[in-house]
């Protein structure tokens, strides 16, 4: 079992709205360990549409993602890299 | 008799008039209200695995009408709104959505409509407390799901538009896409719904198929229930619960009144615009949608003179592909009984798109990067469009029109960059009209002083009289503590009119006018007495201004226009305007009162 834990800057412009959290949860949903992401105190399950939208996480806001489980760190690798592509969106 | 009348209390609501017309009839509604839902708590564990196999089969009854839902949308034409349909599965497949649900029922005893709504209201309480106005206004979907999983809760079937076998007015929060695909037209008095506006899904569907409605009532599906008897007044945006007899005689007349009126002038709508001494005006649709088509064209549009673009990327999530654009554009130029389609390139700021927060935000964005001059900075960007205009080209006879030009270097940067696009899909063997004309909006003052040498680089102008009142006024229209001073008919104003036609003229090209200007009646004669080619408008508009002109002389608009040009404010010229049009054609703004 291991955690692994990292912070991510939204840099998209319309942040994680329906299209940019479905994307999350099909990401996430592909791994075993448990995802869960952070934002101003409050955390969500990232396997949830409702739970990441609920975060309402605009262009600029921080989140922290943390997974934990046997592949955490390809979770939060492969999370990472969605959300530093900008969910594909300019 | 009386027990109806006395138990229902007539109600009026007010909300946004969206399609004209009146209807009376009994309501159907489509979204039920919390206030109808059953709350009952449970006597025994075994009553909760009761509610919690209710409500599991409720769910997936929902996921697999979704899926139903979806196909058939794909299974259709032009563009799709799938995206947010497969949200909307997502959320029914949602663990936290289904383990909440489930725990309320388990720890409070209660049924399972009474744990969902619990359920869903936790939900619009965490989503009231985001900032950004569109991450909250996503509860709309969560809403929406919940919705239809209480529908099949309450065991109600789903009515669909498709299968309603009476005559009725549909009330609902919304309508969207899924509801109105396949809708049964004859069956459908009227829309009353709580949300949306002017350019929501209802309104466009509405006036499409020509049938009153009101939107924005806010409460209409908690104010109505099931057999209600209710008027639509798409006229003034009124509906009126259970109206007593007087009131539903009072509008029966108005009903008949607006009938007739339409009648009339739908019969002639569809004949030429050509005044009693012979001279030809060409009638054209402002549009947004495709859908607008059909109506525009009984109204008497002969084409589209301003497709606005614009719709295309807004409202959305993603960039729209070539092909999107694509579909868009040939729909419009194939568009039954057009005879020409001008279709206007991009005209929003770049805030949408660019990722850069210094230019994300804006002053003063009317006079920022916006329209042409975005789209020579993203020329990648704007090359998507035109291609995508350029093939659909190749279907029907073309217009293009570039807003916001205000210097010459712009009119040629615009037409070399369109002038690649072409050649790249000829080399490649991708037809194109033949007879595709450029054109530019004129809306910006510095565009009417130099007018001359811009007339020499393109087909056609097409006046933006809400720009050109705007920015030769110095008036933000959304501010308004200054818009008293927003005069289309300051001398000012019509002086720069007459200088862009008379250099168009000068040039030998077509000068045509899209503003809103081109749409009010009051307007007609003296825009007449202007020599304009081409008046485009909204589409609702086109039966009246038709008619002004072919019982007017252009004679007589000339010598209006002369004698409007005398008086040296917008005050004195409006008030001469609007005598001399009452009363020379006292049938047609009687109506104005």
């Amino acid at each position: 079992m291991t955690t692994s834990l990292r912070i991510f800057t939204i840099t998209n412009e319309l942040g994680i709205h329906a299209r940019s959290a479905a994307l999350i949860v099909d990401v996430a949903s592909r791994f075993r360990s448990e995802i869960l992401i952070e934002k101003d105190g409050r955390e969500v399950n990232a396997k949830s549409i409702l739970g990441i939208l609920t975060l309402g996480a605009p262009k600029g806001s921080k989140i922290t993602v943390r997974a934990e489980g046997p592949d955490a760190q390809e979770a939060v690798d492969s999370l990472g890299h969605l959300i530093e592509n900008k969910f594909g969106e300019s | 008799m009386g027990e109806r009348d006395s138990q229902r209390k007539t109600h009026v609501l007010k909300g946004i008039g969206v399609s004209p017309g009146v209807a009376t009839g009994k309501a159907l509604i489509l979204d039920y209200s919390i206030a109808n839902v059953p709350c009952y708590q449970l006597g025994s564990e075994a009553e909760t695995l009761v509610e919690i196999s209710r409500f599991e089969k409720a769910l997936k009854e929902s996921r697999r009408q979704l899926a139903v839902l979806r196909k058939k949308l794909s299974d259709r034409e032009g563009p799709k709104p799938l995206f947010i349909m497969d949200v909307h599965m997502m959320m029914l497949k949602d663990k936290t959505l289904i383990n909440n649900t489930v725990n309320v029922i388990k720890e409070r005893m209660i049924n399972a409509e009474w744990a969902l709504m619990l359920t869903i209201d936790k939900y619009r309480e965490i989503f009231e407390k985001i900032d950004d106005e569109y991450l909250r206004e996503r509860f709309s979907d969560v809403e929406y799901v919940g919705q239809r999983i209480l529908r099949n809760l309450v065991g109600r079937e789903h009515i669909r538009l498709a299968d309603i076998e009476e005559a009725s007015i549909i009330i609902s929060k919304d309508l969207s896409p899924a509801d109105t695909v396949q809708m049964k037209v004859e069956n459908i008095l009227g829309f009353a719904t709580d949300m949306g506006g002017k350019t929501s899904h209802t309104a466009i569907v509405a006036r499409s198929i020509g049938i009153p409605a009101v939107v924005g009532l806010e409460r209409v599906t908690r104010e109505v229930r099931p057999g209600d008897i209710v008027v639509v007044d798409g006229l003034d945006g009124f509906v009126i619960v259970n109206p007593d007899p007087e009131l539903i005689r009072r509008y029966e007349e108005k009903k008949r009144h607006f009938e007739i009126l339409e009648e009339g002038l739908l019969r002639e709508a569809r004949l030429p615009a050509v005044t009693r001494d012979n001279r030809k005006v060409d009638i054209s649709a402002n549009i947004e949608f495709v859908e607008e088509i059909p109506s525009a064209v009984a109204h008497g549009a002969e084409g589209v003179g301003l497709y606005r673009t614009e719709f295309i990327y807004i409202n959305r999530e993603q960039l729209p592909t070539e092909d999107e654009h694509f579909v868009n554009y040939r729909s419009v130029i194939e568009g039954q009984g057009i005879k020409w389609s001008t279709i206007r390139t991009f005209d929003l700021g770049g805030d949408k798109f660019i990722s850069d927060p210094k230019l994300a935000k804006e002053m003063n964005p009317v006079m920022g990067l916006r329209a042409i001059r975005f789209c020579l900075q993203e020329i990648e960007l704007f090359k998507v469009q035109l291609r995508a205009i350029l093939r659909a080209s190749a279907y029907g006879k073309t217009r293009v029109l570039f807003p916001m030009i205000s210097s010459l270097e712009e009119i040629i940067e615009t037409k070399k960059i369109f002038g690649e696009v072409k050649e790249d899909l000829i080399r490649r063997g991708v037809p194109v009209g033949e007879d595709i004309e450029l054109g530019i909006m004129i809306e910006v003052p510095s565009a009417v002083i130099i007018a001359d040498s811009l007339a020499r680089e393109v087909d056609f102008f097409s006046i933006g009289t809400n720009d050109l009142t705007q920015y030769t006024l110095a008036i933000d229209r959304v501010n308004e503590r200054v818009t008293y001073l927003y005069e289309p008919l300051h001398p000012a104003v019509l002086k720069l009119i007459k200088m862009i036609v008379d250099a168009g003229h000068r040039a030998g090209i077509r000068v045509s006018m899209c503003g809103e200007m081109a749409g009010e009646p009051t307007y007609t004669l003296v825009l007449l007495g202007f020599e304009l080619d081409e008046l485009s408008m909204n589409p609702l508009a086109i039966p009246r201004v038709k008619k002004i002109i072919r019982n007017a002389t252009f004679e007589e608009s000339q010598a209006l226009l002369n004698k409007v040009m005398t008086f040296s404010t917008a005050r004195e010229i409006e008030a001469y305007v609007r005598d001399y049009m009452t009363g020379r054609f006292p049938e047609d703004f009687r109506q104005e009162d």
